[in-house]
């Protein structure tokens, strides 16, 4: 090759230390990509956005403008729907979702003990829990074999998850995060569009249909709707992660119901656990656990929707008359019975 | 020192070496970060929409009154639908949390008006109140369709992040006719431009003004206003279409409200489905030879009891001047249709 010139070894530098260059320069972007983006992640979620259709011309209730529930609020200030009875058509309700072919996540914790509400909870979600949906059960528990064999419809399955038991309940509730995060990832994104995490020790006792579900639902305590905000049990001290002042809060949400899109919740999860460590690093542990990290996130990140607490009640409670039904409560339980420790 | 060819393979080699290397070690998803990011893919002729933020999220703590459960601000009136879409009117939303989480979105408006022959009189007291009171903050697109472009007027001064953009149509000699087009073009600047450029999209009619807020409250995937000489009615008393030959066609006992055509919008993929699934059903009833009895508005209130709307509007947002300053369930009127001699303004009776 006459045309090249007499060549230096050291020409060859020049592409071999673009090559180490741009190695280097990949290797340090990929990787700084990877722990600073929030959203950096292998997999995606089943389900964004769904247009509430109706599949033909049905008949239903026409909905009259100067008539509503007068006694309560039924849309929050930044215009989510809170869902009461009376507020919302089944009927409808039912047309618009059904179509959309939906599988609904539900996660519940049964750990030592808890096991035993696991019976009552199932077969009365049987019998009012997102009737004629395609549901998936996610049963955690430290006692598999001790999971009752309930008769699921069509349509819906259950899967037992093991997972380490606890001396402390503070810790098993804890851990719940962290969790359904998880199992979000390696599970459930591929094969649920909308999840619900619940408390195993209630059961259904009403309607619990699509009228919940939302891009991120919360639900409202039964022992704090009719509050004002400097009494709700947020956590207090200014050290902690889920440091609530005394003129912040729109409602107080029971942590026994968390639900939303997938991808939603997998956002929440990973927050409220993310706070709940750093917590855990400077020895403080917020007054009511992860409900209290719950709080703290649905007031910087807004429900799309609210549910009522006719959606989580407890059976200890005397009936009010705002409520007009009871779809979901906690059992009457004897705490010492069943909890490891105090 | 090696031979000369042994120099150029060994250049080609490395060469090829970092190319390799650099379509390897990318993944799919970060090699064009900017584009596939913030654009959703979509079914309709390769078009691609800007995203639509649809959380309410706050960036730092607000200094806002509670919202008591047990004491509904209004009572008077339906605040959310049977399946479940806010329904806005005064009192219902707290316009300092809503103001707060849209600001930092960097959210584009487009809306349309049509100004076509005589209309262009409106244009500027709609545009003077639009400054005033839509959407106030944000970033708003204006575009005057208009078959005269130079009656528009060009001093009016638009506030920052706020564009106006003239575009030319042609007039027909029936008003039906330029409201039925209203549609046809409607659809067409969507995919031509507004898509590219806009998150969401409001239609809204020129001969009306703003008298009060219209802020980022009203913005959903697919908005739609209660018409305000209708609120009160049973459905059977609707003006629907109620020809069994048109597309529009609503029998007896359906429906849910009676939403006025002044004043739709959402995200902008919704409306183009809106706008083209109206377009396509008034081109067939044309062709059967039926017009609708409100055109394109009988057309919308059909598309719009089979998708649900996600957000209502108040008749407060879409008031009429002739019924008077407001009746005691509307505590704002924020745009109104003014009143004008509809003769001398229309080119047909």
């Amino acid at each position: 090759m006459r045309f090249f010139p007499v060549t230096k070894p050291y020409v060859l530098l020049l592409p071999a230390s673009g090559l180490i260059l741009i190695v280097g320069y990949r290797i340090f972007w990929l990787f700084r990509e990877k722990i600073s983006s929030p959203e950096y992640q292998e997999f995606t979620f089943r389900t964004k956005e769904w247009n509430m259709v109706i599949p033909d011309m049905s008949s239903y209730n026409q909905p009259r403008i100067l008539v509503g529930r007068t006694d309560v609020v039924s849309v929050t200030p930044w215009l989510a729907p809170i869902v009461w009875e009376g507020t919302f058509d089944p009927v409808l309700t039912d047309n618009i979702y059904k179509p959309m072919n939906l599988t609904i996540a539900t996660t519940v914790f049964a750990v030592g003990k808890y096991v035993s509400f696991l019976k009552d909870f199932l077969e009365t979600a049987e019998k009012h829990f997102m009737i004629n949906f395609r549901v998936r059960y996610y049963v955690f528990t430290d006692r598999p074999n001790e999971v009752p064999s309930v008769n699921l419809s069509g349509g819906r399955h259950l899967t037992v998850i093991s997972i380490p038991g606890s001396n402390r309940w503070q810790e098993i509730s804890a851990q719940r995060m962290k969790i359904i995060h998880n199992t979000i990832e390696t599970q459930i994104h591929k094969e649920a569009d909308y999840i619900f995490c619940l408390d195993v020790d209630s059961k259904f006792h009403f309607r619990w249909g699509a009228e919940s579900l939302g891009r991120l639902v919360s639900v409202i305590h039964p022992g704090y709707y009719d509050t004002t905000r400097n009494n709700f049990p947020y956590e207090r001290r200014p050290a902690s992660k889920a440091f609530m002042s005394m003129d912040q809060g729109d409602y107080y949400y029971g942590g026994a119901v968390i639900g939303g899109l997938v991808e939603d919740v997998y956002k929440l999860t990973k927050e409220c656990h993310k706070e709940f460590e750093e917590d855990a690093k400077n020895s403080i542990e917020a007054a009511w656990q992860e409900e209290s990290h719950l709080n703290r996130y649905l007031y910087y990140n807004k429900p799309s929707k609210v549910l009522s607490p006719e959606y989580l009640w407890q059976d200890f409670k005397a009936r009010t008359r705002e409520v007009k039904v009871i779809r979901f409560s906690g059992v009457i339980k004897n705490y010492a019975a069943i909890r490891p420790n105090e | 020192m090696l031979p000369k060819q042994l120099h150029c393979l060994l250049f080609v080699v490395i060469a090829g070496g970092i190319i390799i290397f650099w379509l390897v070690s990318t993944p799919a998803s970060l090699r064009f970060t900017v584009n596939q990011s913030y654009f959703k893919p979509s079914f309709e002729k390769g078009l691609t929409w800007l995203q639509v933020q649809q959380q309410i999220l706050l960036n730092h703590s607000l200094q806002t009154k509670q919202a008591m459960l047990m004491e509904p601000v209004r009572s008077d009136v339906l605040t959310v639908t049977p399946w479940l879409a806010p329904i806005v009117w005064e009192g219902t939303f707290d316009p300092q949390v809503i103001d707060e989480a849209f600001r930092s979105y960097n959210l584009t408006i487009a809306t349309t008006v049509f100004a076509v022959g005589k209309y262009t009189r409106f244009l500027r007291d709609f545009l003077e109140s639009a400054e005033k009171h839509f959407m106030v903050g944000l970033n708003v697109q204006y575009y005057v369709f208009t078959d005269l472009p130079s009656h528009v007027p060009i001093n009016v001064t638009l506030g920052v992040g706020r564009q106006l953009k003239v575009v030319k149509v042609p007039k027909f000699d029936r008003w039906q006719e330029i409201s039925l087009r209203r549609m046809e073009l409607i659809q067409t600047a969507i995919e031509e431009y507004i898509h590219q450029r806009a998150n969401y999209i409001f239609c809204l009619d020129v001969d009306m003004i703003f008298h009060g807020r219209v802020g980022p409250e009203a913005l959903g995937k697919l908005v739609a206003a209660i018409h305000p000489w209708f609120y009160w009615v049973p459905r059977s008393q609707y003006p629907y279409e109620r020809r069994t030959i048109s597309k529009a066609y609503i029998p007896q006992d359906h429906g849910d409200f009676y939403y006025q055509a002044n004043i739709f919008g959402g995200a902008v993929e919704d409306v183009h489905r809106l706008t083209k699934t109206c377009r396509e059903h008034l081109e067939m009833d044309k062709s059967a030879g039926v017009e609708a009895v409100w055109q394109e508005e009988s057309h919308l209130n059909w598309y719009l009891l089979k998708n649900k709307p996600t957000k209502l509007l108040s008749p407060e947002y879409v008031w009429d001047d002739l019924r008077g300053q407001g009746t005691k369930e509307i505590k704002l009127v924020r745009f109104s249709s003014i009143i004008k001699n509809k003769a001398e303004v229309r080119e047909n009776p």
